[in-house]
């Protein structure tokens, strides 16, 4: 202080002071406003989610008790016969999975093919149509917005139950995501090759095979196995509303508490979605590579 | 400009010229055509495996719009307050699920960030548990809760926090690795301890980008909120199925308006804040 004194005037210290703790003092109150705000809102939220915290106390030993049950007896002496006890029911499991997969791989497969067809038609500097775009945009978030396990529901009641239902409301709710991706894609492609090949006299299809295609295609794939390993996580529930798949067997067997079967089930499951994951991503990066420099 | 006419390429020249453009190379092109025909081939495999069969799509279509008609127009009778609460409450199951993942993941993904605990051990089961966690869907989550904490809106709030909490330790994990180093030596220079260095060299860093992470999943958890509630944990997806099986197709069709209106707005105003974490004023 004494050191500044001479340059800067008490007067001028105690102005740039105040105004600090003004400063200080209003973030402090919006602060705590919002703060409490929050905590207004985790109260409500609380209460109307019957939350009960003497549950939850009473409810965490139940929580350890359960995987502790639902744990296999694996001894190290005879390991080979507590594991082939343990998936007793494999192959038939390994089969459910399959289908699971299947599910996934064709819902996700003719979804992108729809939304492909339609991202063309969303983004507004390949076609100028703004009536047709505005409808497909927003049949698109219909599409996506609905949980696909909803759209599942229906088609159960519709069809039948089966996988088909399954593949149906997978295929359904990747349109509507993809379609959007895709068309976000589209919308950011450099467009002087269209412009070149407009130039040169190709029809709109030529366009979109010769100039947009080339820009966009490596990003579609990539996209499309994202959205691959998101179905392949669906797909595994869908056998709960009755859709296909391995669903079904996890309901039956967490339902009638047959604790070995929930954890041979769930330990397949976890396996199977983190080697597509890996599969996936293998995938994706040959494929950004191959691709071309965005 | 009428003098001039169009000169149509030399096609024969520039052929001999740029050989290498022209020709067809075949190993490329085997390779396309395999990909999309082993990639069609499944395909329809998965359609035979899986019982595909046109007469039954034409046969449930016919019932589907059917459906369909008695869909309209939308009513929820006198069922319209107990649809509100339903709503209410998957909102809570998807707020509090967030939040309690948030908090659980913030100290788990420390662990599993390279930057702040330098073991090799610690973060490899860290991110395989994460993964594991992630690979289950929160409608299975949500069964194991039920057998826990028994029916209600409770199990759902525990589900969608467990698969969140996957989801989020991987994310908090990378942007942490990601955060920038220099503040921390920073704070290193002038003496700071271990928990200076993440309270004032990470956390603010890493703040924001993980508040604009939250309430993306917070989104996308009003989604699963919203089919919690076929199994039994909560919300108004207990009333979506109930109807759907009595077949109260018009009750149906306004719960899933009152599902997509509600998911709008939570997009609406979550869009909002993240524009307004990212620039403030």
């Amino acid at each position: 202080m004494a050191r500044i004194a001479p340059l800067i005037r008490q007067q001028r210290v105690d102005l740039l002071l105040r105004d600090y703790e003004r400063s200080v003092s209003e973030k402090r109150q919006r602060r705590i406003a919002s703060g409490l705000g929050f905590l207004a809102c985790v109260l409500i939220a609380a209460w109307v989610g019957e939350v009960d915290l003497a549950r939850f106390a009473a409810g965490i030993p139940r929580f350890w008790s359960y995987f502790y049950d639902i744990t296999p007896t694996l001894r190290l002496a005879h390991l080979s016969e507590d594991i082939s006890e343990w998936y007793w029911n494999g192959w038939f499991w390994v089969e459910l999975l399959l289908e699971t997969l299947l599910v996934a791989y064709v819902g996700t497969l003719a979804g992108a093919g729809i939304g492909f067809c339609l991202c063309f038609l969303t983004s507004a500097n390949i076609l100028n149509a703004p009536v047709l775009t505005f409808v497909v945009k927003r049949s698109l978030e219909f599409c996506r917005t609905v949980p696909d396990i909803v759209f599942a529901l229906l088609f159960v009641y519709a069809i039948g139950l089966g996988p088909i239902p399954g593949v149906l409301a997978i295929a359904i709710h990747t349109t509507g995501a993809l379609g959007k991706q895709f068309s976000e894609v589209v919308e950011n492609i450099d467009l002087k090759p269209v412009e070149g090949l407009r130039s040169t006299g190709a029809d709109w299809f030529a366009q979109i095979r010769f100039a947009v295609l080339p820009q966009v295609i490596s990003n579609f794939v990539s996209y499309g196995l994202l959205r691959f390993e998101i179905n392949v996580r669906g797909a595994t529930v869908m056998g709960f509303v009755g859709a296909g798949g391995i669903g079904k067997e996890l309901l039956s067997s967490i339902r009638q508490f047959y604790y070995s079967d929930v954890s041979a089930i769930l330990v397949m499951i976890v396996l199977t979605v983190s080697l597509i994951d890996l599969f996936t991503e293998k995938l994706r990066h040959r494929f950004l590579d191959i691709g071309l420099p965005q | 400009m009428s003098n001039r006419s169009v000169q149509q390429a030399d096609l024969a020249a520039l052929q001999a010229a740029y050989p290498h453009l022209f020709s067809v190379r075949w190993a490329t092109r085997a390779k396309a055509v395999g990909l999309v025909l082993s990639v069609l081939g499944l395909f329809i495999f998965g359609l035979i495996w899986l019982g595909f069969s046109p007469m039954a799509i034409i046969h449930g279509a016919e019932r589907l719009r059917i459906i369909l008609g008695l869909m309209f127009p939308p009513s929820a009778g006198e069922l319209f307050p107990t649809y509100v609460k339903a709503l209410a409450q998957t909102l809570a199951i998807a707020f509090l699920g967030t939040l309690l993942a948030s908090l659980i993941a913030f100290p788990l993904s420390l662990l599993a960030a390279r930057t702040v605990v330098n073991q090799g051990v610690v973060h490899f089961f860290a991110r395989r548990w994460f993964d594991a966690i992630c690979g289950v869907d929160t409608l299975i989550w949500a069964l194991v809760f039920i057998n826990v904490v028994g029916l209600g809106p409770f199990a759902g709030i525990l589900a969608v926090a467990m698969s969140d909490v996957g989801s989020f330790g991987k994310l908090f994990s990378e942007v942490i690795e990601a955060a920038d180093r220099k503040p921390v030596e920073g704070i290193v220079s002038t003496g700071g301890s271990r928990s200076h260095r993440l309270r004032f060299g990470i956390v603010p860093q890493v703040l924001p980008i993980f508040l604009s992470q939250v309430l993306y999943y917070f989104e996308s958890n009003t989604r699963s909120a919203t089919v919690i509630g076929i199994v039994g944990a909560g919300g108004i997806g207990l009333y979506l199925s109930n109807e759907i099986n009595q077949q109260n197709w018009d009750h149906v069709s306004f719960i899933i308006l009152m599902i997509l209106i509600t998911v709008a707005t939570i997009d609406f105003v979550s869009a909002r804040i993240r524009q307004l974490i990212y620039s403030p004023k």
